[in-house]
């Protein structure tokens, strides 16, 4: 076939393309991905009422600006990923700042308690339920933020991938913290932000086999 | 790279133009910036292969993925955005899937035999080895039929509707997926 042949066929009654339709693919992806874990969370435990009782109101908050912050960051290192030739830097910035001020955040908790107080706080009473429901409410929005993705043109597959895990698991830790108060600040940011560090990497681990196009 | 980064610079408002109104649905602009843009590629990835000790002929394949890959990706550019970095980001992305695709199969190749496999290609520099036909017959009929009255014949959808008593919608959607389709049987080919 003839370079030239190719363009004319390429070019021969095309529609005109909206340039929109990769933000709105991964928005429409996040939120049906999240819809379906908040179903699964409130199917297990019902309505959430326990996690916006008054005392728990500022730390819940805490969860939540964490876990949404990263959401919100890893949404534009993925809309950056699946758009050939952008720099990747900003978000990344981003991400890494926010993992820094919760870190510093998480130790000022633990040097202002008593060294005896430490263990409670980082092995809250929930940290096995933690385990197993954050992954597990990742789990819809790493499909559809996938699915999403490969619709899109990511040249650096590992990066695209970890950033649809970080955002999944992000998401995840946050419908999670929708239903369970939070123990205490060290404890949502070594578990939550762990565990959304893992999904993150086992994303990286999947884009080049999952994103190649 | 020095000369090529600013040979880009230059053209960069212009093609950028064509792209913004290819974008909007011009059919014109979208060839002369697919015309222009494999220049840009063809000297690239003759470039890189060059450089790599491969064929230069074979190039033109790879030339004809990435146009497949810029036409059938091109929601994919951000307007805001130059579009140079974008098209030799899509470039590289074609070159590394390429190597990484015949690897293995020029590990088979013994050294001696290398020098007839780089060298016996005689077919005109702006040809690739891909047969449209061999690969038309191999998509389903619908999408073949589309792809042939719509992208080959130059009928309107419209007009491809109402031969194949199909909707223009499902005229577009099976257009769409037959180029799809086209882009991996094109990247299979291409492996050998």
């Amino acid at each position: 076939m003839k370079t030239d042949e190719l363009i004319s066929m390429l070019s021969t009654n095309i529609e005109p393309v909206k340039s929109e339709r990769l933000v709105v693919m991964l928005i429409v992806s996040l939120s049906v991905g999240a819809a379906i874990a908040i179903c699964i969370m409130m199917g297990m435990f019902g309505t959430p009422a326990a996690a916006f009782r008054g005392e728990h109101v500022v730390l819940q908050a805490f969860t939540l600006l964490f876990t949404l912050g990263l959401v919100v960051a890893g949404s534009r290192l993925l809309v950056k990923s699946a758009r050939p030739g952008q720099s990747a830097r900003g978000p990344l910035v981003a991400i890494g700042m926010l993992f820094l001020a919760f870190l510093t955040a998480a130790c000022a908790a633990l040097i202002a308690a008593t060294p005896a107080a430490w263990g409670d706080m980082v092995f809250g009473p929930q940290w096995s339920s933690c385990l197993l429901c954050i992954p597990l409410f990742a789990l819809a929005p790493f499909a559809a933020l996938f699915w999403a993705v490969s619709r899109g043109a990511p040249t650096h597959l590992a990066r695209a991938g970890g950033a649809a895990g970080l955002v999944a698991g992000a998401l995840g830790a946050t419908v999670f913290a929708l239903q369970y108060p939070s123990a205490s600040i060290p404890f949502v940011v070594f578990w939550y932000g762990g565990l959304i560090i893992a999904c993150s990497a086992i994303g990286a681990l999947l884009g080049p086999r999952l994103l190649r196009w | 790279m020095l000369t090529n980064a600013m040979a880009i610079r230059s053209d960069e408002p212009e093609l950028r133009a064509l792209m913004l109104a290819a974008l909007a649905g011009d059919a014109s602009s979208h060839k002369v910036l697919l015309t222009r843009l494999s220049a840009l590629l063809r000297s690239y990835f003759r470039t890189q292969f060059g450089r790599m000790g491969r064929a230069a002929a074979d190039a033109e394949d790879l030339v004809q993925e990435a146009l497949i890959s810029i036409h059938t990706r091109r929601h994919t550019y951000d307007p805001s955005q130059l579009l140079t970095p974008w098209v030799y980001a899509i470039a590289r992305y074609r070159l590394v899937d390429y190597l990484r695709r015949t690897k293995s199969l020029r590990a088979t190749v013994p050294i001696e035999d290398a020098e007839t496999v780089t060298t016996d290609d005689a077919r005109a520099a702006t040809d690739s080895r891909i047969d449209l036909n061999v690969l038309l017959a191999q998509l389903s009929p619908k999408a073949r039929l589309a792809i042939q009255f719509v992208k080959l014949d130059g009928l309107s959808v419209n007009e491809a509707a109402t031969r194949l008593e199909m909707s223009p919608s499902a005229i577009k959607v099976s257009v769409h997926r037959g180029l799809k389709a086209l882009s991996s049987l094109v990247r299979q080919r291409n492996r050998t």
